[in-house]
């Protein structure tokens, strides 16, 4: 019995020592000897960090208090990371294959050998046919190069992750606001009076989502939030709404047709800053319907009340929203608004007609309606600011609508996320909530102009040729897309093809299918980058896997070769035959550029560089610089003199000379040879020590008339082009409707020289190019019978691992070293399922088995569980017996990287949004059904045991000195 | 048995708002790497990287749903010493090892006198104490009583680990001895309580409950005034409308 239990008076009695006999504590231990800031790695989110070093060794890793983004905090995985800078899984050396493919069986090499080995295969490639290398790069923070690099080569086929992860917000942020949610933009923390977050668990960005909850909770505003599964942020939400997942788009449209029915509008923000007033040519059967009218400089026009048909642009118009128009050419036109009002008047859009099918109630639906109408209509916000507008006119304050809006992960990972993010835009824009206090802002570098860009490179891949431009950029119309004379795709993942104009992330997870397929073509080498197909970064790894291991009719593999460069022993190792080891995000260099995604904030735009803050002890070369001498062993032009050599020497050398445009490096802090430029400058010398000396980030602080209304303040847009962050200073107008997509809908109408190959792509282009949001029920659920698939399966992010999947880290995997299914409680009952009983989910793909959880706060016919928790057994020097291999499971093993075949050829379209390409992973159906009682709890598939590679020591039982 | 300090004034502590804590699990780990390098580490983990991997913690993060169906809550409830007033895990120490410091009311562990009987840990209703296996010693939240002295880390960051890395700012450092003080203060607005008052060892360290929530408007919104137009083309009402860009 515990003495607690004793009576006071015993326990009075018993003999007394003194209290902690005398012990005398040292508390003003310095915390270690040495401590360097670098950025942190553990996941997406790139915070500022001081890690503190004793003796050689990781003591302390803290959030950096001057660093914009996470201003001190640091989360569960970054304070975590002395585990993962000390991991048994780490890579030691060059690794060639010498068994089969997956067999695990290789040998240690040197760098040489593994640089004579890639150049000579890429040597080939590229003199023969530069598309047959797959360059994908995964979890890449260093697209700038990495896609440059692509370019050099000559290869139209490079992508990172984003086409599984973020491109549905990207993409819909991009062409119709000119920046997103994603990691682009962030609420108002400080005014916004009512945030509704959107499908998000863990996601961009981590830690300035958290501090931001926060501030918010702190000054009493509302939280909702809009997720079928009520954990982490949803669980300190004031109100939950657990929507079906799927239907956030007609939840949305259902909320834009309460504040259109009841005027609810913000007019004068519309007609200032959106193409509401826009006119678009009415014309049936044109080959310009629907695309806007403009005038002979190809201005749009806007029909003013007294003037008629008018620059749309114009200061002092007068603007018809509603009514049908006589263009001066004789056709007719009908502004933006009227189309838009038209739509989402309908009744298929109100409350009582959506409530069924988003599983929220309509009295629910117009309630939120309502308050989030009196807070953007009767409680504005006044700044004393002046600000000066596009159009040069001076406004004393600034004032704004305080409702804020966030999504992520929940409307991207949908076939109809695309248009959701747009439907979500489109009701920022109608509450005139963009950028003005209160509401969702900009961070800059964004906005840029709709779209940022020209289109896409990768036609006329020519041997030994550069291709010119940036193969990941952004098609205007049909002429943009890569695709051939006949319309089939130019690239391998068929992104920028009819299946998905506007993939501008690629399609990572239809590579490995594609080229298993031949289809468009086969390829020579894959070559990746932090990607883990052969596990959780696939969908239906068991089919990678297959793949990757499968033989041609002459012996050789149908890939015949592939690189891969990761620090760890991840899934994917055994299926590689070239391991290029990379380096922890400690020991490496790096720049968090404004080219590629910068770190920048609505205060003002920045960039951030990791210096090596501990020397590797192993045989490792970070990626980054392998790459940069592949590039000059192969001779792309950029990366070799004149005479040759190499051009860098290094990466710290790429980083701070490399210039894509004259003035214009990866880093824009501190250019100009004495380093007073910002932006444009000439290269610095010394760039990376004052990187260094200034915390390893730079930022550029905004003055205050110029922190809101970006896309249309006139100092804003003007600096921003004097930094070099835009090309030009013109307001950028918020595009409500989208004439890209009209532009493709009409070629899939017969209108134009390219147009969609056959029947079906036509189809779909014609549905799915709407120019105004669409919401339709998730492409695997139209496709295919769901009656015996009743429930929608889904996975979160957890926050202690979200990105930083590496389970090897022993302390997050003793938070979460294996994941349940969670189905709600009264589901549950319903199917006579009870806590921890094994199950199987089913799908049309295939069966995964894992163990269940109860739950109250999961939408009752949704089941979800945590991401990439479960692991294969062996990899990552885990022990097989641990729970990740043994309870833990993937969801992935049941979601098809393919819609079910629809039309008579058998063509298959990936199972992935339309427009985008982005990957579906939460359209997915399953049936779940317990377990015979003789099956062995064991989740299944179990593939066997990988074996650890050369040079990796056994994983220790005990830690008790991290890196000791 | 083992005394207790004369009742000081000061009463170092936290206040944990339960209605901001996310579950992220950043103090714990945050924790463990300071700690584990700090007074009473290290923190050892056993089967690290295998099945049943279990380290010692100072800090653990538990989630739980508390009532049923969409009125229910999901509530992340992070736990560690209490450094209560009258601790039970120090009087019941037959060595002494175990103490409430006199100055500030901090709990440690002389681990050079424990002897890892464990004697503490069942008398902790919390659950706070942490056993070294390896070492043989218990092992507890120093309250970092190694960072909030400490005259090598700057001013600002002179607070216990899990507080200056809380992403959310759901934790809070300071004096409740002291009525004026910024915790105490944030301890009678919000309501903080004790866990478990009942047992009487006087928790230093308290909870914050959720706040109430906002209300909910009653009704929907009122429909624009219909005219005869609306009702035949709800589109008209705008074609009157004003509007100068």
């Amino acid at each position: 019995m515990p003495d607690t239990n004793l009576p006071r008076d015993d326990r009075a009695a018993l003999p007394r020592r003194m209290t902690g006999n005398g012990e005398v504590i040292e508390t003003s231990a310095p915390i270690g000897d040495t401590v360097k800031t670098t950025t942190c790695y553990m996941c997406a989110c790139r915070c500022g960090i001081k890690v503190h070093l004793k003796d050689g060794r990781v003591r302390y890793i803290e959030g950096n208090p001057d660093h914009p983004v996470n201003r001190g905090v640091l989360c569960g995985k970054g304070s975590a990371g002395i585990m993962t800078q000390y991991a048994p899984s780490r890579l030691r050396a060059p690794l060639k294959r010498v068994g089969p493919r997956g067999s695990g069986e290789f040998a240690e090499i040197s760098w040489d050998e593994a640089m004579e080995i890639a150049t000579g295969w890429l040597r080939n490639v590229r003199a023969t046919d530069p598309r047959k290398l797959a360059f994908f790069t995964g979890r890449d923070q260093s697209q700038s190069l990495t896609g440059f690099w692509a370019a050099q080569f000559g290869t139209p086929n490079f992508a990172a992750h984003g086409g599984f992860c973020s491109v549905n917000m990207a993409a819909a942020g991009l062409y119709t606001i000119g920046g997103s949610f994603w990691e682009f933009g962030e609420p108002d923390w400080e005014h916004a009076k009512y945030f509704v977050m959107f499908g998000v668990a863990e996601d961009h960005d981590s830690n300035p989502i958290k501090i931001g909850l926060g501030k918010l909770k702190a000054r009493g505003a509302k939280f909702v939030s809009v997720n079928p599964v009520r954990t982490g942020y949803s669980a300190i939400a004031d109100e939950w709404v657990g929507i079906r997942p799927g239907t956030d788009g007609l939840f949305v449209m259902a909320l834009i047709h309460e504040l259109l029915r009841t005027d609810r509008v913000d007019l004068d923000f519309l007609v200032r800053y959106t193409n509401a007033h826009w006119l678009v040519v009415k014309n049936p059967g044109g080959a310009d319907d629907g695309l806007f009218a403009r005038d002979a400089d190809g201005k749009p026009l806007a029909w003013d009340r007294a003037r008629g048909a008018m620059d749309a642009g114009s200061a002092g118009l007068s603007p018809q929203i509603v009514g049908e128009y006589d263009l001066p050419d004789g056709r007719k036109a009908v502004p933006v608004f009227q189309l838009m009002a038209q739509r989402y008047l309908s009744p298929d859009y109100a409350p009582d007609k959506v409530a069924a099918t988003c599983g929220v109630s309509a009295d629910r639906i117009r309630r939120l309606a309502a308050e989030i109408a009196d807070i953007a209509f009767n409680h504005t916000i006044t700044l004393d600011v002046p600000w000066t507008d596009s159009l040069g006119r001076r406004h004393e304050t600034m004032v704004g609508r305080p409702v804020s809006f966030h999504a992520m992960r929940g409307i991207s990972a949908h076939s109809n996320g695309f248009h959701t993010c747009r439907a979500l835009h489109l009701l920022q824009m109608i509450l005139g909530a963009i950028d003005v206090p209160g509401s969702w802002r900009y961070k800059s570098p964004f906005p840029r102009p709709i779209p940022p860009g020209p289109g896409p490179a990768g036609k006329g891949a020519k041997p030994n040729t550069p291709l010119a431009g940036n193969i990941l950029s952004f098609p205007h119309g049909p002429d943009d897309l890569l695709v051939h004379d006949d319309g089939s795709p130019i690239r391998i993942d068929k992104a920028f093809s009819w299946h998905a104009p506007l993939a501008l992330h690629g399609m990572m997870h239809m590579v490995i299918g594609n080229a298993g397929k031949a289809d468009p073509y086969e390829i020579d080498t894959l070559f990746m980058f932090m990607a883990n197909m052969a596990w959780n970064s696939a969908m239906n790894p068991g089919e990678v896997i297959r793949i990757l291991t499968e033989t041609r009719e002459d012996g050789e593999y149908r890939i015949p070769h592939v690189i891969y460069s990761d620090a760890y022993f991840s899934e994917t190792v055994p299926y590689a035959d070239l391991i290029l080891p990379d380096t922890t995000y400690l020991e490496r260099w790096d720049a968090i550029s404004l080219l590629d995604r910068p770190i920048g904030s609505a205060h003002g735009p920045g960039d951030a560089i990791r210096q090596p803050v501990i020397q590797p002890d192993r045989d490792v070369r970070g990626f980054q610089e392998v790459l940069i001498e592949l590039g000059a062993r192969l001779g792309l032009p950029a990366f070799v003199k004149e005479d040759g050599s190499p051009k860098f020497k290094d990466y710290p050398d790429y980083i701070m000379n490399h210039q894509r445009m004259p003035g214009v490096g990866p880093l824009a802090g501190f250019r100009g040879e004495d380093g007073t430029k910002k932006g444009v400058g000439e290269p610095n010398p010394n760039q990376l020590q004052k990187y260094i000396e200034n915390g390893c980030f730079w930022r550029h602080h905004l003055p205050p008339e110029q922190l809101y209304f970006k896309h249309a303040n006139k100092a804003y847009l003007e600096d921003s082009k004097a930094m070099g962050l835009i090309g030009k200073s013109d307001q950028i107008v918020l595009q409500i409707y989208s004439e890209p997509l009209q532009k493709f809908r009409l070629a899939a109408q017969g209108h134009g020289a390219k147009q969609p190959p056959d029947e079906a792509t036509r189809a779909r282009i014609a549905t799915y190019c709407d120019p105004l949001p669409i919401w339709y029920a998730p492409l695997e659920q139209q496709q295919h019978d769901t009656e015996p698939f009743p429930l929608s399966a889904i996975t979160q992010r957890p926050m202690d691992h979200y990105h930083s999947w590496g389970s090897q880290n022993a302390w997050l995997r003793q938070i979460r070293g294996a994941n349940k299914l969670y189905m709600n409680r009264l589901t549950a009952h319903r199917l006579g399922l009870a806590q921890d009983d094994w199950v199987w989910v089913e799908s049309r793909n295939g069966r995964v088995k894992g163990q269940l959880a109860l739950m109250e706060g999961v939408n009752p016919d949704t089941v979800w569980t945590w991401n990439a928790v479960g692991k294969r057994a062996g990899a990552w020097n885990l022990s097989p017996d641990s729970p990740e291999a043994t309870r833990g499971f993937l969801l992935n093993h049941v979601i098809s990287e393919w819609l079910p075949a629809q039309v008579a050829d058998g063509q298959r379209f990936a199972n992935s949004d339309p427009v985008t390409g982005q990957a579906a992973w939460y359209d997915l159906r399953v049936r779940v059904t317990k377990c015979a009682a003789d099956e062995i709890p064991l989740t299944d598939p179990h593939p066997a045991a990988l074996e650890r590679p050369p040079g990796l020591k056994p994983a220790p039982d005990l830690v008790r000195e991290p890196g000791k | 048995m083992t005394e207790l300090p004369p009742p000081a004034a000061k009463k170092l502590g936290l206040v944990i708002d339960l209605d901001t804590c996310v579950g992220c699990h950043a103090c714990a780990t945050n924790c463990k790497e300071w700690n584990t390098g700090g007074h009473l580490g290290p923190l050892p983990d056993f089967n690290a990287y295998s099945a049943g991997a279990e380290g010692v913690w100072f800090n653990r993060v538990h989630s739980y749903e508390a009532g049923e169906g969409e009125e229910g809550r999901t509530v992340h409830f992070p736990r560690s010493c209490l450094h209560c007033e009258t601790p039970s895990c120090v009087t019941v120490c037959p060595t002494g090892a175990s103490y409430k410091r006199a100055e500030d009311g901090i709990v440690l562990v002389n681990t050079d006198t424990c002897i890892g009987c464990g004697l503490c840990a069942w008398a902790c209703p919390y659950g706070a104490r942490e056993l070294d296996e390896d070492e043989g010693v218990m092992k507890k939240c120093t309250l970092c009583v190694d960072r909030i002295y400490n005259e090598t880390i700057p001013e600002p960051q002179r607070q216990p680990a899990c507080v200056i890395t809380c992403p959310v700012g759901a934790r809070h450092f300071g004096d409740l001895g002291d009525p004026t003080s910024k915790v105490s203060r944030l301890v009678a607005e919000r309501g903080g309580y004790d866990l478990m008052p009942e047992m009487g060892y006087a928790p230093v360290n308290k909870y914050l409950p959720p706040r109430e929530k906002p209300p909910m408007r009653a009704h929907s919104l009122e429909e624009a005034a219909p005219t005869g137009m609306d009702i035949k083309n709800p589109l008209l009402r705008w074609l009157d409308r004003a509007l100068s860009r």
